[in-house]
């Protein structure tokens, strides 16, 4: 029998799964849970008061947001400040602070940055003023990526020259790699991020789970969703087990959206990437394939000269590893908060500082 | 591969950035924390009054055998005409309701116009006839008026003005300082219809949808109510920041606890279906046409009796209750049975990336 979408928020359902998850787990274990969205979801249900207290959940690297490096949020700012250009971003790239500022403040003085919800808005805006310079910030995961790549080969089918996009295209399985070879790891398991995987499928995922004998479950962002993934996990990690499940049936399939895994691979190209918090990741990101260059915001603006100043005053990266929770950074609710964040992981929506602070009873005041 | 190059797990970074206080940005806007901010940063230190110190929306003004209530708005809402009313209604409803929920039954209103060169005269004649409905529909008369006209491009289509006054009795006690512990939450019906419903007709959002603007009068809700339920402690329209951000401004004012029931909160299937689409979270969503009620627990019923026999209230539930602690919060107990704060809406409302 199928379920609806209210029924993975059903309390009665949900309570069951938990039993079941209590039944299994014999012994403490350390889950991560790659995406911002099931952060959120779990702070927002609460469902962190809900699972057994020898189950620690860690928060992964999986919001676009947080981990834009720095050099780029600079190079934004410095291009969305110039006269010519109308400079398109998804909303919660707005907050996130540059060395010196945000875009919040560069739209105040220059009434030149937009919110769109889609780049093919930004396309549109392009097409509407061709006297401007329309740049979109290509943030994003695997998620995002084919979106971002359509709008460029709308804007050239469309014969655009004033259309171009800064990419931070960022992937999924080199930070999971990344995170599991530091010494320092923690994580024993993975919650996969299901969007991702509706996009890539999960068959990038086997050579991690047996290179570094982990389970990987594919999860989904609803409640039950996510007690069913963990307890998917847990299950493996008592057996001993290591492989790629798919607990998102609903949505992801082995082999994922092949038109839009064909999108990207017209567009871009493997490249090294830096995270924000983590460090260079080779091969973990996507830039823009030569040929598209006319549409490469990097190689039509001159940005290459800025200069990055990354202060330590916060331990975003240690939470973006998932080392350190949220509340255990000194700067928590006292220096830090959406207003006045410190971090990325405070100014996303999917950040996992901004879920504790939001969300958290238990997290101080 | 990573195996040649680890990166390094040492340099976690994190910039301050400028806070917002040289400028202002779009959050000063939306009626959330820094709104607040700026409130207590730039107009407190130099308006301070017995009056504005209150924190309501309205101020109470001792005249022989009553008080008068005034309270003042501005309204800049794009687009100008949006599903379920337009500029004008909501110029006339947003003042009359901040005037209705000190319980005081609004009189007069002044209107004052800013016009953008260019604007049809087509086009203000009907939000200028959706005033006078509206008008009509509360009982209001508008006593005086200014209009001012301003260059092409420096402001958008039109905004106004509008001040209400209202009279109400010595005796009736109505504000937000006043909620106590074991009191009752009720809202009047639907969450986020109105901020759906302009965000929708923006057009931006690439989604149509049914959804309509709760935009009304509440004064003859007010009456009804307060007839059935003279009990009642506290009221307020949740409109920017959402029903969160109200009663976070109620749990300051009146230092107490909120607690809320998520499953109780009443919310049409388009609203919800487009919040999530979106990543919008209707409780910080703008209502124009509802009003949170706090009252003693043993005058719930009579309440809701009323409210549900009014046309603008046949949604009105109980969602929650004042907690017997001291601490100025608010708590949603979660449809799955956990506890989560719903803190004030802390800047501009974004929508999610994937």
């Amino acid at each position: 029998m199928s379920l609806s979408l209210d029924d993975y928020r059903d309390a009665k359902l949900v309570r069951n799964a938990l039993m079941e998850l209590r039944s299994v787990m014999t012994r403490p274990w350390v889950i991560m849970e790659i995406c911002g969205g099931q952060t959120h979801a779990i702070m927002q249900y609460g469902l962190d008061q809900l699972l057994p207290k020898e189950l620690e959940l860690v928060h992964g690297p999986g919001c676009p947001v947080c981990v834009t490096p720095l050099e780029l949020v600079d190079k934004a700012i410095a291009i969305a400040s110039r006269p010519e250009v109308i400079f398109c971003s998804f909303g919660d790239m707005l907050r996130v602070p540059g060395s010196n500022e945000d875009l919040f403040s560069v739209r105040a003085k220059t009434g030149n940055v937009r919110v769109v919800y889609s780049p093919l808005d930004a396309v549109k805006i392009a097409q509407e003023n061709p006297g401007k310079e329309v740049v979109f910030f290509a943030i994003g995961f695997e998620t995002t990526a084919p979106v971002n790549a359509a709008s460029v080969i709308q804007a050239k089918n469309l014969g655009l020259k004033n259309y171009s996009i800064l990419v931070s295209q960022v992937c999924v399985p080199p930070a999971m790699e990344a995170i599991l070879s530091s010494p320092d790891n923690r994580v024993q398991g993975f919650l996969a991020a299901g969007h991702v995987c509706s996009v890539m499928g999960y068959w990038e995922y086997h050579p991690i789970a047996a290179k570094y004998q982990i389970p990987i479950v594919i999860t989904g962002f609803e409640p039950l969703d996510l007690v069913r993934g963990i307890t998917q996990c847990i299950k493996q990690l008592e057996k001993s087990q290591h492989f790629v499940e798919n607990a998102y049936e609903r949505v992801v399939t082995e082999k994922g959206n092949l038109p839009a895994q064909q999108m990207i691979e017209r567009i871009y190209a493997p490249v090294d990437r830096n995270w924000r918090g983590i460090g260079s990741i080779p091969l973990s990101g996507w830039g823009l394939r030569s040929e598209y260059n006319d549409f490469n915001a990097e190689t039509c603006f001159d940005i290459a000269s800025i200069v990055v100043h990354e202060s330590e005053v916060c331990i975003a990266g240690e939470i973006l590893r998932g080392i350190k929770k949220p509340n255990q950074c000194p700067a928590f609710r006292v220096l830090c908060d959406p207003t006045r964040p410190l971090g990325a992981p405070m100014v996303s929506s999917e950040g996992a500082c901004s879920a504790y602070y939001r969300y958290s009873v238990n997290s101080g005041n | 591969m990573v195996s040649h190059n680890t990166p390094s797990f040492t340099t976690a970074s994190c910039p301050v950035p400028l806070p917002h206080n040289a400028q202002i940005v779009m959050g000063h806007g939306s009626g959330g924390r820094m709104t607040r901010d700026l409130i207590n940063q730039v107009f407190k230190p130099l308006f301070s009054n017995s009056f504005l110190d209150a924190g309501n929306d309205f101020a109470s003004l001792p005249v022989p055998n009553g008080e008068l209530v005034i309270s003042t708005d501005n309204h800049v809402v794009s687009p100008l005409f949006f599903p379920g009313g337009d500029i004008g209604r909501l110029a006339v409803c947003g003042t009359v309701n901040d005037i209705a929920v000190s319980g005081a039954n609004p009189l007069y209103l002044t209107a004052g116009f800013i016009l953008e060169e260019g604007l049809s005269i087509e086009t203000l004649g009907c939000i200028v006839e959706s005033m006078r409905e509206a008008c009509e529909e509360s009982g209001v008369k508008i006593i005086s008026g200014d209009t001012k006209v301003v260059e092409k491009g420096r402001c958008d289509g039109l905004y106004i003005n509008t001040t209400g006054i209202g009279w109400k009795p010595v005796d009736l006690c109505i504000h937000g300082a006043n909620a106590r512990p074991g009191d009752s939450v009720l809202i009047t019906g639907t969450v986020a219809d109105h901020g759906m419903a302009v965000l929708s007709a923006r057009g931006e959002l690439a989604l149509e949808s049914e959804i309509q603007s709760d935009v009304s009068p509440l004064n003859g809700l007010v009456v009804d109510l307060l007839k059935a339920a003279p009990g009642v402690h506290v009221l307020r329209d949740p409109t920017r920041g959402g029903l969160a951000t109200t009663l976070n401004e109620i749990a300051l004012q009146s230092n107490c606890e909120i607690i809320l029931d998520e499953k109780t909160i009443p919310i049409t299937r388009p609203v919800k279906t487009c919040c999530e689409m979106l990543g919008f979270d209707p409780l910080y969503v703008a209502n124009e046409g509802k009003l949170v009620i706090i009252l003693p627990s043993e005058q719930v019923q009579s309440a809701l009796d009323a409210l549900w026999k009014h046309p603008f209230g046949r949604n009105s539930a109980l969602i929650g209750s004042i907690s017997e602690k001291v601490n100025p919060r608010v708590l949603l107990k979660t449809l799955i049975g956990g506890t989560r704060i719903l803190d004030m809406l802390s800047g501009e409302m974004l929508p999610r990336i994937c």
